[in-house]
């Protein structure tokens, strides 16, 4: 998975899922899911009002 | 609601999100002589979590049909006090403020009550749903994929109207879709506090680099409780700091604020850009957020959206009763939405993009300036023949606005 979700930090707000350029996240109510078009951008890391995501590896 | 089997489901017209714009689309739609008309909306409960600072102006409630109530309107506000980075200060009072923050919302409370007067109407609601994908036949969009609880079936319709939000994902798989910006992208931490000291009867706006590219709000929703929070244009966010950051620095530095508590917190994004160039395809109506009404300047979304989804619906009644879901047909929703809206959302967003660029002390000058002055409208114009008189050089790149 190229962005990781930190689940104690993640809120559902869905802000990441606006930004992302590439309609890679799915927010199902409370659970976000990450699929294979993302393109590690690294807007939604940027976007998301409480820091719960981060590029993988990072 | 025709159950086909376990796995087609089929309706009139099909709402994606049960917001207060999807709500209220569907009322409109109903209301209008549609038979069928079914709203799914992933979460389990409508209006919760809230999403929103919650404030209104109370102008349009009328042009929507709603009741004004004290059931959802919490509070009631005189009108608006703007801060510049030094302290300066202005008020606008009720009668300048036109259309800006005049309530203050229980936006959960308002949210369900939009469901139930759509309800009254005979709009289904199915909740925990989720639409997965969008269903496209000879580029026509018939239906979309959904999933309840696990449970996986398709949702066949005439028309399909996306209301899904700033998160609106609807659009983007039939292909109605163009990136937002990061400069048009809001992101937003608030916190609802309690046992604070503020100016109850006016909402608060500080303006600077305490929130780059956005404003921190206090909106009271009582003597001692207000909803405190801000928005950052997402590509001036300094580094590593998150809005909660910025939140959290203001909150310390404010005498009336620091000593409160924070009882909820709400995140979120807003888009502050311009709407959609299209917001209809053949099958598809988008609305609200989804379609990109929020009016750029305070990111307020509800009015417009609300004032578009009553469009919105009635055109879909229209379009299904003739059997014409097709994007020609659909013109006419977009000639009256956009001759409705379209204009000061355009100059709010000009205005906007302006406002961006302001340092600490142009914030602080102009403040300063429009202190002195009896402003009678509250208008862009008047704003800046205002500041021109004290700071003649500061309009100079607003010129072409005036
Ligand atoms: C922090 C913050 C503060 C704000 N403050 C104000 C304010 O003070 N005043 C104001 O006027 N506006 C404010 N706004 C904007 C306002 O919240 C929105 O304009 C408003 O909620 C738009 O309503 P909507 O129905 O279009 O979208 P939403 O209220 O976002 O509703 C969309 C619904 O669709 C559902 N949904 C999304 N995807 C799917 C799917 N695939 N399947 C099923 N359901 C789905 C969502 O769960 C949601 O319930 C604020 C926004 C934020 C984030
Ligand atoms: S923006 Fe952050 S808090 Fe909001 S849904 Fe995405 S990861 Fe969660
Ligand atoms: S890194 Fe970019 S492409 Fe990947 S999920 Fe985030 S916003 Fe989307």
């Amino acid at each position: 998975m190229s962005v990781e979700v930190n689940f104690e930090k993640c809120m559902h707000c869905g802000a990441c899922v606006g930004a992302c350029p590439e309609n890679a996240l799915f927010l199902n109510d409370v659970a976000l899911e990450v699929n294979e078009n993302c393109i590690e951008c690294g807007l939604c890391v940027k976007g998301c009002p409480v820091q719960a995501l981060s590029l993988g590896g990072a | 609601m025709d159950i086909q089997d376990d796995k087609v489901i089929n309706c009139d017209v099909l709402v994606v999100g049960g917001g207060p714009i999807g709500s209220t689309a569907a009322r409109f739609a109903a209301k209008n002589g549609v038979d069928d008309v079914l709203v799914i909306e992933k979460r389990q409960e409508i209006g919760s979590p809230v999403r929103c600072a919650e404030g209104i102006s109370l102008t349009w409630l009328d042009e929507v049909e709603i009741e004004e109530s004290d059931h959802f309107i919490k509070k009631k506000v005189k009108g608006s006090k703007l801060y510049s980075p030094n302290g300066n200060k202005m008020t606008i009072g009720k009668e300048l403020a036109g259309d800006e923050v005049g309530g203050v919302l229980e936006r959960d409370i308002f949210d369900k009550e939009m469901a139930v007067l759509a309800g009254r109407e005979g709009v289904n609601f199915m909740l925990k749903t989720a639409a997965t994908d969008v269903i496209k036949e000879n580029g026509k969009v018939t239906g979309v994929k959904a999933k309840k609880m696990g449970e996986e079936f398709e949702i066949h319709a005439d028309l399909v109207i996306g209301a899904d939000g700033f998160e609106s994902q609807v659009g983007r798989w039939a292909g109605l879709y163009e990136q937002i910006p990061s400069k048009d992208i809001m992101t937003c931490f608030q916190y609802r506090m309690v046992d604070i000291d503020i100016e109850p009867d006016y909402t608060h706006f500080y303006l600077g680099k305490v929130a780059p590219g956005g404003y921190v709000w206090i909106f009271p929703k009582g003597d001692d409780k207000a909803n405190v929070g801000l928005g950052v244009q997402l590509n001036q966010l300094d580094g590593n700091k998150s809005p909660k950051d910025y939140l959290d620095e203001f909150i310390d530095s404010h005498e009336g604020l620091k000593k409160g508590q924070a009882v909820d917190m709400v995140a979120g994004g807003v888009s502050v850009g311009h709407p959609l160039d299209s917001v209809t395809m053949d099958g598809l109506m988008m609305v609200g957020d989804a379609a990109r009404v929020v009016d750029p300047l305070t990111g307020g979304g509800i009015a417009n959206g609300m004032k578009q989804a009553k469009i919105a619906g009635e055109v879909a009644a229209e379009a299904v009763e003739k059997g014409k879901v097709d994007e020609d047909f659909f013109s006419r929703y977009e000639e009256r939405w956009r001759d409705r809206l379209e204009d000061k959302i355009w100059r709010n967003y000009m205005a906007k993009e302006k406002a961006v660029e302001l340092s600490d002390e142009e914030f602080d000058k102009i403040i300063d300036a429009l202190s002195e002055v009896d402003l009678t409208e509250l208008t862009t114009e008047a704003i800046l023949k205002a500041v021109q008189k004290k700071y003649p050089e500061l309009v100079e790149s607003f010129k072409d606005m005036l």
